[in-house]
This record gives structure tokens, C-alpha cells and sequence, in this order.
């Protein structure tokens, strides 16, 4: 499976993404700036967390029409995967590619801490190894990652099966509406999610809870 | 010519930082405050002269970057 990851200034889980990708997947990808006006031929396109701009206007709002998102919708209507986690979340609702929107969280703090993931949908590109319903222990770390959407969106979004992931056991951190921590676009090849799987692999991460997510991954090429 | 935006959330978005305001102003000892919603501003100058010309550049801004029109209205000020 051939990947790229896309860095705007000011991400910080680039290497993070990368490193992930490249150990379950077994190939490298491919860093690719957002000044550039092309995304390589590739499978998957991961826009890693951070806080690009600074966060300035809003989150991801500036990013979102970087030069490189130009690309990135085009491939994006002819089927190519696309990941967005946590600020590439709001970067790919900011540029209408997933709908709704992250506000600042409920509580008004930035929350770094680890939360309970469960698997609503497990027919996706990055859950098909999980079982429906399976609880992932997987650590947040964001400011704005509470999810909004028109009463109309989030009815589509219930009925639809595109509620991809959702806090469990209480553990939402954020004041999402519905529990809601990713979804997915119609055609189900965009996928947008608050917490960080990347940063829970392996050992040393405290567990691999989110191996499978990568595993899944495997079998999208 | 100058123009001045106005970016606040849409009736019914939560807006915790409102709320906040609201809790600190009622600790100041300011009763019978309610209702705060805190918003953006935002100032910019145009070298269009046409007022209806600019304010047509402007709600595009708005639609396109300034605002997120799932959250947030704007309000456009000509001066």
C-alpha cells in the first residue's frame, strides 16, 4: 500500500504517522509539503495532527486552502483514501471533505489524556480488522475536538453508518454531540477522527490497541 | 476603502467561551448578566471603490475563509 503524508507548518505528528505506517504497513511514505500543487500517485493520503497556522482563524481553516488541497479534493472525488487525525480532522471538515465542524471543547481545556474509542463502524478501510463495537483504549490530545453538525448532518451521518468511532464509557472528553470522535464521508474513502491511533502501536506506547486500525490498512491497496 | 466584519456564532452553536465570560463577569459581582457570546472581528482594506463591488469581494471572503457558515454569521460593515 503506497502512502503520503502531508505536512503544513506547524504539524507535529508527522513522524509520528510515519512511523506507524511504516512499520504495520511495511513501506514507507511519501512527506509531502502543502506548498506543493500535486500529491503523488498513492493509495492513501494522511493529513497527520499538530496545529497548523497556529491554529490562527480557526483550527485548520487556513490549511484547508493551502495549494496542495486542490489536489486533495480531486483525488479525494475519484476514491483515493484519505485520513485525517485530530488538526487533520478539522483541516478536512474546514475544507468540506468531511461535514460538521470541532469546536472548543465543552470544559474550555485542552485535554491530553486517554480515552475510550469504540469501533461503531467496522466495514471502513481503517477498521475492517475490529470487530463492531470493540473498545480501544487511545490517548487524545486537542483543544477544539468538539464535534458539531446540523441537526439534518447528524441525522444522515446516525442513519448512514458513518459514525466511525465514538467515545465510550464516559470518557468523552470534549463535549462531542453524540459521543462522536470520527466519521466518514458518503462514499465512506475519507475518514476523520480526534484521537491519536498512531501514538498507541506498541509497547512502549503503553499498548497496541490501535494496531489493528494500520493493520487495516494493508488491505486497502 | 475600509471594511469591518463581524463573525459570531449562529443561535443554537453552545459557545463555551460565552459561557465562561458569563461565570467570570457573575463572579465580578455584575448580576443579571446572561446571553454572552463572544465572536470576531475583523478589519481589512480594499483598493475596490464600488461599495456593492467590495461588498460582493467580501461575502465571498466570508463564505470561502473568514467565516465557517456551519458555526458562524457575518456581518459586513462599509466605511
Amino acid at each position: 500500500m503506497k502512502s503520503a503524508v502531508v505536512v503544513f507548518p506547524g504539524i507535529n505528528r508527522d513522524r509520528d504517522i510515519i512511523h506507524a505506517l511504516t512499520t504495520i504497513t511495511g513501506m514507507k511514505p511519501v512527506t509531502v509539503w502543502h506548498g506543493e500543487q500535486t500529491l503523488p500517485d498513492v493509495d492513501l493520503v494522511v493529513i497527520p495532527g499538530g496545529f497548523s497556522y497556529g491554529d490562527y482563524l480557526r483550527c485548520g481553516a487556513i490549511a484547508a486552502r493551502s495549494p496542495i488541497m486542490a489536489d486533495m479534493l480531486a483525488k479525494a472525488a475519484k476514491g483515493v483514501l484519505i485520513l485525517g487525525i485530530c488538526n487533520g480532522f478539522q483541516i478536512l471538515t474546514e475544507a468540506g471533505l468531511l461535514p460538521g465542524a470541532l469546536m472548543r471543547n465543552s470544559e474550555l481545556k485542552f485535554v491530553c489524556r486517554q480515552v475510550k474509542l469504540k469501533v461503531e463502524n467496522n466495514r471502513t478501510f481503517f477498521t475492517r480488522r475490529l470487530a463492531a463495537g470493540a473498545i480501544l483504549r487511545c490517548p487524545v490530545a486537542h483543544g477544539e475536538g468538539n464535534y458539531v453538525a446540523a441537526h439534518d448532518t447528524l441525522r444522515r451521518l446516525e442513519d448512514e453508518g458513518r459514525i466511525v468511532f465514538r467515545y465510550a464509557e464516559n470518557s468523552n472528553p470534549n463535549g462531542a454531540v453524540n459521543d462522536i470522535a470520527g466519521i466518514m464521508n458518503e462514499a465512506g474513502n475519507v475518514i476523520g477522527m480526534m484521537p491519536h491511533p498512531e501514538n498507541m502501536i506498541e509497547p512502549l506506547h503503553g499498548a497496541a490497541d490501535c494496531r489493528p486500525l494500520f493493520e487495516s490498512l494493508k488491505e486497502a491497496a | 476603502m475600509k471594511a469591518k466584519i463581524r463573525i459570531t456564532l449562529k443561535k443554537g452553536v453552545l459557545d463555551p467561551q460565552g459561557k465562561a465570560i458569563e461565570g467570570a463577569l457573575g463572579s465580578l459581582g455584575f448580576i443579571g448578566v446572561e446571553n454572552v457570546r463572544q465572536g470576531k472581528y475583523i478589519e481589512l482594506e480594499m483598493a475596490e471603490t464600488d461599495a456593492e463591488k467590495a461588498r460582493v469581494q467580501i461575502r465571498s471572503m466570508c463564505e470561502k475563509l473568514l467565516a465557517n457558515t456551519i458555526i458562524e454569521n457575518y456581518d459586513i460593515e462599509l466605511a
